[in-house]
């Protein structure tokens, strides 16, 4: 681990700051923080920006460089800055309350880090709304040595989610009233609909199972109403990128919404992605890819015609997309592609999360289901037979079981299992899925413990559309290319260069993701984050995170100052990130090597989700002093 | 409206002396009624709106609930609570606050109030309360939004109040309940801010409470027709 070795050094470096940095090669930034008005073309709000400008600026980084910024704060309000996916000492972090208090109006906070990594990042304001209000930039690190791929032309591609209403009063309306951004419910005409083509009893016994539960499949995005921005230009506005045909141009896609997950894609030509979360990966081919908030991928096109080509981007719930166009010349305007029809959850993205299910009837504790597809069964995770009218009565497994629907779903008799027959789900197509995995016992009836998604192959599977083993089996969710191509997966994910040597891990650490929809209240393990102790890591460590998501929502969970080394089963490639995506009815891992000494934020990356409780200080105990971190004041008053 | 400025005060007070903590606080106003009725019994302006602050823990709430009676110039009916709501379960709040009514040429009553509001399975919203005095009742009222599209809205509601002592001042006997059957069709104009509706609103009261109605010259069975606002900011 010599690469590791030297960003110790760095770090180090950064705590004596002056003499030994004038060595390295340092950069000097000044950054303002100031108030601006969003017009997005459709409306106009104030907001926060910087350097005048929402987004701010790209800074652009050299890796192994000293930077000092100074950010200088011109609101009336107390702010922030967090970089985004930098590893830096934890007193450089940018999150109030955690790493330092935050910058007070009027005042000058000058950040100085070593720049250890190279790849595309962002940054935002960690106070309060500040960031969906607008307070974000991207972060352009040039490696040192030369990358594993060549382009000619690149571009800072960031989404965004601006919203008519500021972030306040956002989070306000959520509380009072959790449906208040949702126009998406279903409606008389949709079971007047759904009686037609499935009978009116289908159609009640659907609508009196989500009823039961008090949710609603609708529920993609809590946060509707958004008008998508690329680079800050609505599709009216057009942001465009200029290329010469056949050049190749790398893109760098930076998800900075509050709320929107967005699936991307530039009709007619093929994108490589070529890193994950500024980590490289062994290039994937994909005509579409899902992009998570707060997660960034790179990708290189090569348009070869003299044409306007769209950068199409849809919300996941499809509530709204944006067009920006790569162009031969200025003014050209690419076709927008109709945004597709939106999805509704199913009852496999209910996973576990449900009240008033009864276990307690089923004697599953002695039985041993040994299944022989073991993402059948975990994305079961009898999410879909835990149905309010479900009856698993004695708690024969074998029995024919009631779906909500009213068709019936047989062979559930998860011995040897004849999937084959069951037609009741709506989406799960089990025909054809020869899954040669070793069995998985059940000790109980609830979840299916250590069942990774990442050992498991699932590219070979003869379904419908290819499936991905990060939703549920039989999830609303599910995406798939528009044009019938590949859409990226976690699984197609490989990293180019581990940055750890790989090992067990020391300790697993369980996180579920849990929330209270209709009080708008989101937490971890069942406790909010202002009810919560912090999470305790030792210097040293591995720890692997399971994050089993119990809410019928998606979280990119993030953790700040260490990387995120997902499971896709890849072992020692396993694909290295800041933010992790969990779908709901899923259990996803994540590796950590805990090597930052000091005090981290780790929350869900949704906005709203965050200040509601979906948030933890994470604190890192022991490892060497000189490394938790620069004592030196970085405030200094007026500016 | 003296009675709801001063509650209002109450509540101001409690606001400002609440201790700083972790817990962020919201506020909002909601008026699910805010209305002309008209109809075989007398014009009247009538609103149930419900003002809040407070945070994932506690909540604290001023009802107001009133018919202002546009021949006679007077409030029929005048109740105004302030209410503490604490979470019990995933979906229900404990209630317990203080009622006063105070309606023009009428008996002013003071209660307790002790109470469960929430949302039921089936999105049914549900509000029951029980109001302690010498005069003691019960109220339970259920209401449903029914999505026709995602902006026109139809909201059938059920109230159905329950004296359980005889209290003849207010034209109430034990056991003789009122029943109020609304339905109103709303479209969300702006937001969720304004959205105007038409409705019927049908009033009855029964039992030996009937009876008293109609001995005072008013009908026990009135339907209006109602043409309101709901109001959430």
């Amino acid at each position: 681990m010599p690469k590791r070795l030297l960003r110790r050094a760095f770090v180090l470096g950064a705590g004596l700051a002056g003499a030994l940095t004038s060595a390295a090669n340092a950069g000097e930034y000044n950054l303002t923080v100031d108030p601006v008005i969003v017009d997005t073309g459709t409306f106009k709000r104030t907001g926060i920006g910087y350097n005048g400008a929402t987004p701010g600026p790209v800074l652009r980084f050299t890796e192994g460089e000293d930077v000092t910024i100074n950010v200088v704060n011109n609101l009336d309000e107390t702010t922030s800055i967090h970089w985004h996916g930098l590893i830096l000492p934890f007193d450089q972090d940018g999150v109030p309350g955690i790493s330092y208090p935050g910058i007070p109006p009027g005042e000058t906070f000058t950040y100085r880090f070593p720049i250890v990594q190279n790849g595309t990042y962002w940054f935002h304001s960690h106070s309060g709304f500040q960031e969906p209000d607008g307070a974000y930039g991207s972060i352009v690190i040039e490696p040192k040595k030369r990358e594993p791929f060549q382009y000619d032309k690149e571009y800072v591609v960031q989404l965004t989610d601006a919203h008519p209403h500021r972030g306040n009063r956002i989070m306000r309306n959520l509380k009072m009233m959790p449906d208040y951004y949702n126009r998406q419910q279903r409606t008389l005409f949709d079971f007047l609909k759904d009686a037609r083509e499935k009978g009116v009893d289908t159609a009640l016994a659907d609508r009196a199972a989500w009823g039961d539960m008090r949710m609603m499949p609708t529920d993609i995005e809590d946060l509707q109403g958004f008008t998508p921005l690329i680079n800050g230009k609505s599709t009216e506005q057009n942001w465009t990128g200029l290329f010469k045909p056949g050049e190749r141009v790398r893109l760098r896609f930076i998800n900075s919404s509050a709320m929107a997950y967005f699936d991307v894609r530039i009709p007619g030509l093929k994108m490589t992605v070529v890193q994950a979360d500024g980590n490289n990966v062994l290039p994937v081919p994909v005509d579409e890819f899902r992009i998570a908030v707060a997660e960034t991928y790179d990708v290189l096109v090569q348009p070869k015609e003299d044409q306007a080509y769209a950068i199409f981007a849809e919300s996941m719930g499809r509530t709204a997309s944006v067009r920006a166009t790569l162009a031969t010349s200025e003014g050209m305007v690419a076709d927008a592609p109709e945004l597709r029809k939106p999805s509704l959850l199913t009852m496999a993205d209910m996973g576990m999360a449900h009240e008033g299910m009864d276990h307690g009837s089923m004697s599953m504790g002695g039985m041993s289901h040994t299944m022989p597809d073991g993402r059948a069964m975990q994305g079961m995770n009898h999410g879909a037979m835990n149905q309010g009218q479900t009856n698993h009565g004695t708690g024969q497994m074998s029995d024919t079981h009631k779906m909500p629907d009213g068709s019936s779903m047989k062979g559930m008799s998860h011995a040897g299992t004849d999937h084959s027959g069951g037609g009741g789900m709506p989406t799960m197509k089990h025909d054809g899925t020869a899954m040669a995995q070793e069995g998985h016992t059940m000790p109980d009836g609830s979840i299916m413990k250590g069942t990774s998604h990442g050992g498991m192959n699932h590219g070979a599977q003869g379904m419908m559309a290819e499936a991905d083993s990060f939703y549920a089996p039989g999830s609303g969710l599910t995406p798939s290319a528009a044009n019938g191509g590949k859409f990226l997966s976690y699984d197609d994910l490989r990293a180019q260069k581990p940055l750890y040597e790989y090992r067990e891990a020391t300790r697993e650490v369980e996180l579920r993701l849990t929330g209270n929809m209709e009080r708008y209240i989101w937490s971890i393990n069942g406790i909010k984050f202002a009810d919560a102790d912090p999470i305790r890591l030792k210097y040293g460590e591995r720890v692997r995170f399971k994050f089993v998501n119990e809410t019928m929502m998606t979280h990119p969970m993030h953790l700040h100052g260490m990387w995120s080394i997902l499971d896709t089963g890849k072992g020692k490639w396993n694909p290295i990130k800041h933010v992790v995506s969990v779908a709901p009815g899923t259990t996803v891992f994540m590796e950590t090597e805990v090597d930052a000494p000091g005090q981290w934020a780790f929350h869900c990356h949704l906005s709203y989700h965050a200040d509601s409780g979906m948030f933890r200080k994470v604190v890192v105990e022991g490892g060497p002093k000189d490394k938790s971190a620069a004592t030196t004041t970085n405030m200094k008053t007026g500016g | 409206m003296k009675i709801r400025i001063a509650s209002l005060a109450v509540f101001a007070a409690i606001l400002s002396d609440s201790p700083a903590s972790a817990e962020q606080w919201f506020w909002g106003v909601q008026a699910e009624q805010l209305e002309w009725r008209s109809g075989e019994g007398s014009p009247a302006y009538a609103w149930d709106l419900d003002a809040f602050a407070g945070t994932d823990e506690y909540k604290f709430v001023v009802r107001s609930e009133a018919e202002y009676g546009t021949n006679a110039n007077a409030f029929e009916t005048l109740e105004n609570q302030l209410r503490l709501q604490v979470p019990v379960s995933t979906f229900f709040d404990a209630v317990a606050g203080v009622r006063y009514d105070s309606p023009d040429g009428g008996p002013r009553r003071t209660y307790g109030v002790l109470g469960l509001k929430g949302l039921a399975k089936q999105w049914f919203e549900v509000d029951a309360d029980l109001y302690l005095s010498e005069y003691p009742s019960a109220r339970f009222e259920i209401e449903y939004e029914g999505l026709i599209t995602n902006q026109i809205i139809f909201t059938p509601s059920i109230e159905l109040d329950l004296p359980l002592a005889d209290d003849e001042a207010t034209g109430r006997a034990a056991f003789g309940p009122k029943l109020e059957i609304g339905g109103r069709l709303s479209y969300d104009l702006l937001d969720r801010a304004i959205a105007p509706y038409v409705g019927v609103h049908w009033e009855r009261t029964l039992g030996e409470s009937g009876r008293l109605v109609r001995d005072e010259g008013e009908d026990d069975d009135v339907v209006s027709f109602v043409v309101g606002f709901r109001v959430m900011f």
